[in-house]
């Protein structure tokens, strides 16, 4: 048969030894990389979400810096000079009261971002508690806690954001930050029910692997668990879910001033600055033109950066 | 099958029972009541006021008072509007918000889903760039921005369309693709991808290998199996359409139930704002429980507990 004349031919070369030098193919010569440094790897091929993360930044400084290095502020008012176009002088043009358009939009950047982030990481912090706690008890825990999970999500949670600004919101005693404890607050309370959902799923899935397993057998206890091990774990998700939030606390924030609840003058956020360069956006479009733009911006970037993420931290993801 | 409904028929009507029990009690926390204007009211108009809508009486009984009107249909009377009933308000403006809503929604499926069509069908090529684009965007874009947008060019500076009101069927224009803008972009994506999944399927390829055309591939059998998605994101739409109204009636000056919302709430109108709160939760609790079952008819794969 043929095999057996193939398997006679067997020279004695293959049983030579391997030279030293041909031994080191099986060794590793890159260094080993954690999570997070082949995740950065992966997220800066991508020039969109770096653009995005280069903007984000680049905004986030000019919101700290950007209102002390100006020769304006904010609110001082001069009448003269209300409603100029953009000019060398005032390069985003002046509003109704002659204020600094730039630096209000600077200005409204850091109450905007401010917002955005406080009420990310708030809705962060609570929704891995909950989600974590419901996912890693299971059974009756689990379905009590995601049953009120369900009852928030299944109203928009704009309605929560709207009814809970009119309760927090004193129209006669305007408080010094101009409503923006407020709105991170309601922000906070209503939205924190996506996070948890993520959370939970996350930690439904691994809490079946072996070294939940290995963890819980070597003594570990339940809160070591989640906080050592099952959250770590699900960092990529819970990150991606964080950038994506901050966009939509940025409309949201955008919304609630739009509608009259949110910051109040003369504190400027980007959506109060919209709504008040509306009424006289036929005669002067540049007032609504830049602070939309910034949000759009702001939005545009903060969605391909999470977009990025997604495909940086879980290649699995990936479509 | 019937257990299933059973079960979800339970949760929604608890669902909906606890959305009116947060937000009765949330009205009662908020500072200040419906009388608490700008003009002080004499000591004695303000009792008897109090006593007519009950606002005297201990906060369970109100509760209870006020669950048993709900449950008989009855959304008690404006507290700001003399003499008309929350029902009465509601009925005028539904019909707006909810005709805008139905076009609103039409326009972000259908443009959505042909957008995502194209996208899918052309992939990594320019019309995908371009539909991608334009999704993005949809997205990224506030929808009052669009808004005013629409209205300076197309109503003030081509004069092609009225910008406020909504009397003749060119009126609904605007305001529809400001409101369906977001809904249709996600569509577009949602869509895309769906299609992406689908097209690489081995019945596909058998549809294809037995000679049909390439449209009759696509929209017979590609597109029927890629809607599933979308059908479940119908939910979540109307409440985007519905939440989003409130900037968009602003706006075009539409007199629908987002308008009349932002009113009761400057105006502490406090049975118009549970009234309104209740119509939604509700509406869109019974919206996600009819996905939840169309979904099952659409995809027999899915298996119902």
């Amino acid at each position: 048969m043929e095999t057996n004349t193939e398997l006679m031919k067997i020279d004695s070369e293959l049983f030579e030894r391997i030279p030293d030098d041909k031994k080191k193919t099986d060794e590793i010569v890159r260094p080993s990389e954690t999570y997070l440094q082949d995740a950065w790897r992966r997220l800066k091929q991508n020039k969109l979400a770096m653009g995005g993360l280069v903007f984000v930044i680049l905004i986030t400084i000019l919101a700290i810096v950007g209102p002390m290095l100006s020769k304006y502020n904010y609110y001082s008012q001069n009448f003269r000079i209300a409603n100029q176009n953009p000019s060398g002088l005032h390069w985003f043009g002046t509003d109704k009261f002659g204020r600094d358009q730039f630096v209000r939009i600077l200005y409204g950047a850091r109450i905007s971002l401010t917002i955005a982030y406080v009420a990310s990481i708030l809705n962060l912090v609570v929704g891995i508690l909950y989600g974590s706690v419901a996912g890693y008890a299971g059974g009756i825990v689990d379905n009590l806690m995601m049953r009120v999970v369900d009852v928030i999500w299944s109203v928009p949670s704009m309605i929560y954001v709207i009814l809970l600004m009119v309760i927090l919101s004193k129209p006669n005693h305007p408080s010094a930050d101009g409503g923006m404890l407020n709105i991170i607050i309601a922000m906070a309370i209503s939205f924190w029910v996506v996070m948890a959902r993520i959370v939970r799923s996350q930690i439904m899935a691994l809490k079946e692997q072996e070294f939940v397993l290995a963890a819980k057998v070597s003594g570990a206890s339940s809160m070591r668990i989640i906080l050592k091990h099952l959250i770590p774990n699900s960092m990529g998700p819970i990150i991606v879910t964080m950038t994506m939030s901050v966009p939509s606390a940025i409309f949201t924030e955008a919304f609630l001033s739009f509608i009259g609840l949110g910051i109040s003058a003369p504190q400027a956020s980007w959506g109060s600055l919209a709504s008040e360069a509306l009424e006289g956006y036929q005669l002067y479009p540049y007032q609504l033109f830049f602070p939309a733009m910034a949000i759009c911006l702001t939005i545009l970037a903060f969605n391909f950066l999470g977009d990025g993420l997604r495909d940086a931290l879980d290649p699995k993801m990936r479509k | 099958m019937l257990s299933f409904l059973l079960k979800r028929l339970f949760s929604t009507v608890v669902t909906v029972f606890v959305v009116l029990t947060i937000t009765f009690f949330l009205m009662r926390l908020m500072p200040g009541g419906p009388f608490s204007g700008e003009k002080k009211l004499n000591p004695q108009v303000l009792e008897n006021l109090n006593k007519k809508f009950g606002l005297d009486k201990p906060v369970f009984e109100q509760y209870t008072m006020y669950l048993t009107n709900i449950a008989h249909g009855d959304l008690g009377p404006s507290m700001t509007y003399e003499g008309r009933t929350v029902n009465e308000i509601i009925g005028y403006s539904l019909p707006v918000s909810a005709k805008l809503g139905f076009v609103a929604t039409g326009f972000a499926m259908l443009i959505g889903v042909y957008l995502g069509v194209i996208a899918a069908l052309n992939q990594g090529k320019w019309p995908d760039k371009l539909c991608m684009f334009i999704s993005t965007i949809g997205i990224t874009v506030p929808s009052f921005v669009i808004a005013t947008l629409l209205i300076y060019v197309f109503a003030i500076k081509l004069q092609m369309f009225h910008a406020i009101g909504l009397e003749s069927p060119m009126d609904y224009v605007l305001p529809s693709i400001a409101l369906g803008a977001s809904s249709m972009a996600f569509v577009a994506r949602l869509g895309r991808s769906a299609l992406l999944d689908v097209i690489r399927t081995d019945y596909i390829r058998v549809a294809r290998a037995k000679g049909l055309s390439k449209n009759t591939v696509i929209y017979k059998h590609a597109l029927r199996n890629s809607l599933i998605p979308i059908v479940t994101y119908i939910g979540p739409l109307l409440a985007a359409v519905l939440t989003g109204s409130f900037v968009i009636e602003g706006l075009f000056g539409i007199p629908g139930m987002g308008r009349e919302f932002i009113t009761s709430i400057t105006n502490r109108d406090y049975t118009v704002i549970i009234g309104f709160v209740t119509l939604d939760a509700t509406f869109l609790v019974l919206s996600n429980f009819i996905v939840d079952i169309l979904y099952a008819v659409i995809d027999p794969r899915i298996k119902i507990e």
